[in-house]
C-alpha cells in the first residue's frame, strides 16, 4: 500500500517531473499547456467513479453523482479546447513548412 | 472462489491501464510542451485518460461489502454522469469562441476542484468505518483546496464572461479573509484531530461552506487583468487536490497526474507573474487599480482623433510598421481583416511586424493562439525582449485593442499601478495609431499617457470595421495608380 514514505517519493517524483516539463517551454504554448495540464488533472474522474461505486447511502450518491458529472466536464473540456488551441499550430506549421 | 479471481483479474487489469495513462500524461505534456509536437501531445494525453476511465468501471468486480446492494444503480448514476458531463462539456468545448478560452479554461477548471473535493466529501460525511490521521489530514486539506479551487475558478470565470463587473472591495477585506480562511482550516483540523472523521454532518457541511466562501472572498477582489495568474493558480490548486485525493483513494494515477499539474501549474502561474512584473502575492492581496483612479492627474495635451482611411494610407507608405494586437483586436474578430490589410502593405514593400506583450490577449501566448487562427506566419510575430528595440525605427506603430501593456506610465510614472510592468515601447515609434472603440480605460483602469502624446493619433471604432476602412483606402489607393 502507498503509505507514508512511499507517497511521499511519488510526489516529489511528480512534482520534479512537472517542473521540468514546464521549465523550458516558448511563452507561445503558456496557454494551451495551462489548458493541456487542466485537461490531465481531469483524472480525478477516476477517482470520484470509485468513490460513486463503492457508495453506500443516498448522500454518498449524491455526492458522488456529482463529483463524477463535475470530473467528466473537466476531462471533456479541458481535451476538446486544448486540442482546438493546438490544431491551430499545427496548421501554422503545415504552412510554413 | 471464481468471483475472487474476477476481481484479482480486474484489479490487475485497473493497476495497469492506470500505470499506462499515468505514463501517457507524462509523455503527451511532455510532446505539448514543443510546437512541433504540441498537437500530437494532447491525443496522448487523451488515449491516456480514455484508458483509465474505461478501467476504472472494472471496479464494481471489487466493490466493498456494504456497496453490494447499491452496486446497480450506482453504475447507472456513474454512466449517467459521465455520459452528462461528457456530453456537456464536449459541445460546450468544441462551440466556444477562441476569445473567450481563457474562462472556459477557467470553467473547466472549478469542475476539477469540485470533484477533488466531492471524493473528499464522500470521505468525510461517511460515518461507517475507522479513519487513520494521516489520510485524514490529507482529505480535509485536498478538500480544502478543492473547494477553494471550485468557487474561486468559478467568479474567475464569471468575471472574465462579464458577468461580474468590477471589483468588489470592502476596507480590511485581507484581515475579513485572513480570519475566515484559518476559522475553515481550523474547523477541518477538528474534524480530522478531534472527531476522528466522525463529525456531526453540520460541521462537515459548515466545512464545506466556509471553503467554498472562502474561495469567492479570495477572488473578489482581484481585477480581471490579473484574471490569468488568477487562473492558472487556481489550475496548481486544483492539480494538487486531485493529488492528495488520489492519496486517500490510494491510486498512484491520481497521486502521479494531480502532482505533476500542481508543480507544473505553480511554475507557470510563476512565469505569468513575472510577465507582468508582479509577484503573485501582489496579484493576490494588493488592491490594483483602486488606488489609481484617485492618485492619478489631469492628463496633458489631448487625444487627437483621425480618419481610419489616412491612417491607412499612411501606412501603405511606410517602409516599417509594428502592430502592437490586444484583446480588443480579439474581442472584435478583426484578426483576419487585420492579416489582409497586413498581406496589402506587404504587397506594397512595406516591413510589417507584430509584437506581442507576454499577457497580450487574456493568457501569455492567447494572442499567438488568435493570430494563429487567422493565419498569421510566425516569422513576423515577435516577442516584447526581440522588438522593443525596434520601435525606434519604426515610421509607424498600431495598436489595436491594448491598453495597459501599451502604456508608458508603467516605465515612468511611481505612483501609477502598474509601474514596473514591462511595456511594449510603442511610444518610440515615429508616428502611434491607437485603434481604440472609445474613451475608455483599460482592463486595469489606468488612464494611458499614450494617447495624450504628440506623435499618437486616435483611431476610434470597431477594430474590424477600422480595418475594412483601411483596406478599402489602400486599395482604392493603388487601383488608381
Amino acid at each position: 500500500m502507498l503509505t507514508g514514505f512511499v507517497a511521499l517519493y511519488i510526489f516529489m517524483l511528480a512534482a520534479f517531473t512537472g517542473f521540468e516539463i514546464i521549465g523550458r517551454v516558448p511563452s507561445i504554448l503558456h496557454t494551451p499547456l495551462m489548458s493541456g495540464s487542466n485537461f490531465v488533472h481531469g483524472i480525478v474522474v477516476v477517482g470520484a467513479l470509485f468513490a460513486l461505486l463503492n457508495a453506500t447511502s443516498i448522500t454518498e450518491q449524491v455526492i458522488g453523482f456529482l463529483g463524477v458529472l463535475l470530473g467528466a466536464g473537466n476531462a471533456a473540456g479541458g481535451y476538446v479546447v486544448t486540442e482546438r488551441m493546438l490544431q491551430m499550430f499545427k496548421s501554422s506549421d503545415k504552412k510554413k513548412a | 472462489m471464481d468471483n475472487l479471481s474476477t476481481a484479482s483479474i480486474a484489479s490487475l487489469i485497473i493497476d495497469v491501464s492506470f500505470f499506462s495513462a499515468a505514463f501517457l500524461f507524462i509523455y503527451g505534456l511532455k510532446r505539448m510542451s514543443s510546437p512541433v509536437t504540441a498537437a500530437s501531445g494532447i491525443r496522448v494525453a487523451g488515449l491516456g485518460m480514455l484508458v483509465a476511465v474505461v478501467a476504472s468501471f472494472l471496479y464494481v468486480f471489487s466493490v466493498s461489502d456494504a456497496a453490494l446492494p447499491y452496486r446497480t444503480t450506482n453504475v447507472i448514476l456513474a454512466a449517467v454522469a459521465l455520459i452528462i458531463g461528457l456530453g456537456w462539456a464536449w459541445t460546450s468545448g468544441k462551440k466556444v469562441e477562441m476569445t473567450a478560452m481563457p474562462q472556459m479554461v477557467a470553467l473547466y477548471n472549478g469542475m476539477g476542484g469540485g470533484a477533488a473535493a466531492a471524493i473528499g466529501a464522500i470521505e468525510l460525511f461517511r460515518t461507517s468505518g475507522q479513519h487513520t490521521l494521516i489520510p485524514l489530514v490529507v482529505t480535509v486539506v485536498g478538500s480544502l483546496i478543492g473547494a477553494i479551487s471550485l468557487s474561486g475558478s468559478l467568479i474567475a470565470w464569471a468575471k472574465l464572461d462579464g458577468r461580474i463587473n468590477g471589483v468588489w472591495r470592502v476596507k480590511g477585506l485581507q484581515l475579513i479573509n485572513g480570519t475566515f480562511f484559518f476559522a475553515t482550516l481550523a474547523l477541518g483540523l477538528y474534524i480530522a484531530f478531534v472527531e476522528h472523521g466522525h463529525a456531526p454532518v453540520w460541521m462537515t457541511a459548515a466545512f464545506f461552506i466556509l471553503a467554498l466562501i472562502f474561495g469567492v472572498l479570495m477572488t473578489m477582489p482581484i481585477g480581471g487583468a490579473d484574471m490569468p495568474v488568477v487562473i492558472s493558480l487556481y489550475n496548481a490548486f486544483t492539480g494538487l487536490a486531485v493529488g492528495f485525493e488520489g492519496f486517500v483513494l490510494q491510486n498512484p494515477a491520481l497521486m502521479i497526474a494531480g502532482m505533476v499539474v500542481g508543480s507544473a501549474g505553480t511554475l507557470l502561474t510563476l512565469l505569468m507573474a513575472k510577465a507582468m512584473n508582479r509577484s503573485v502575492a501582489n496579484v493576490i492581496f494588493s488592491n490594483f487599480g483602486a488606488a489609481g483612479d484617485e492618485e492619478q492627474g489631469e492628463m496633458a495635451g489631448s487625444m487627437k482623433p483621425v480618419d481610419a482611411g489616412d491612417a491607412g494610407i499612411n501606412m501603405r507608405y511606410a517602409s516599417k510598421v509594428i502592430i502592437a494586437p490586444g484583446y480588443g483586436l480579439a474581442v472584435a474578430q478583426a484578426q483576419h481583416k487585420l492579416f489582409e490589410f497586413v498581406k496589402l502593405l506587404q504587397d506594397a514593400g512595406v516591413d510589417v511586424k507584430f509584437a506581442i506583450h507576454p499577457v497580450a490577449g487574456r493568457m501569455p501566448g492567447h494572442m499567438n493562439v488568435l493570430l494563429a487562427e487567422a493565419g498569421v506566419p510566425y516569422d513576423i510575430i515577435m516577442d516584447m525582449e526581440d522588438i522593443n528595440g525596434e520601435f525606434k525605427e519604426a515610421d509607424v506603430a498600431i495598436v489595436i485593442g491594448a491598453n495597459d501593456t501599451v502604456n508608458p506610465a508603467a516605465r515612468t510614472n511611481k505612483s501609477s499601478p502598474i509601474y514596473g510592468m514591462p511595456i511594449l515601447n510603442v511610444d518610440m515609434a515615429k508616428q502611434v495609431y491607437v485603434v481604440k472603440r472609445g474613451q475608455g480605460k483599460g482592463y486595469s483602469g489606468v488612464e494611458n499617457e499614450l494617447f495624450f502624446k504628440d506623435n499618437t493619433n486616435m483611431v476610434y471604432g470597431d477594430a474590424q470595421k477600422v480595418m475594412v476602412q483601411m483596406i478599402q483606402a489602400v486599395k482604392s489607393l493603388d487601383g488608381g495608380h
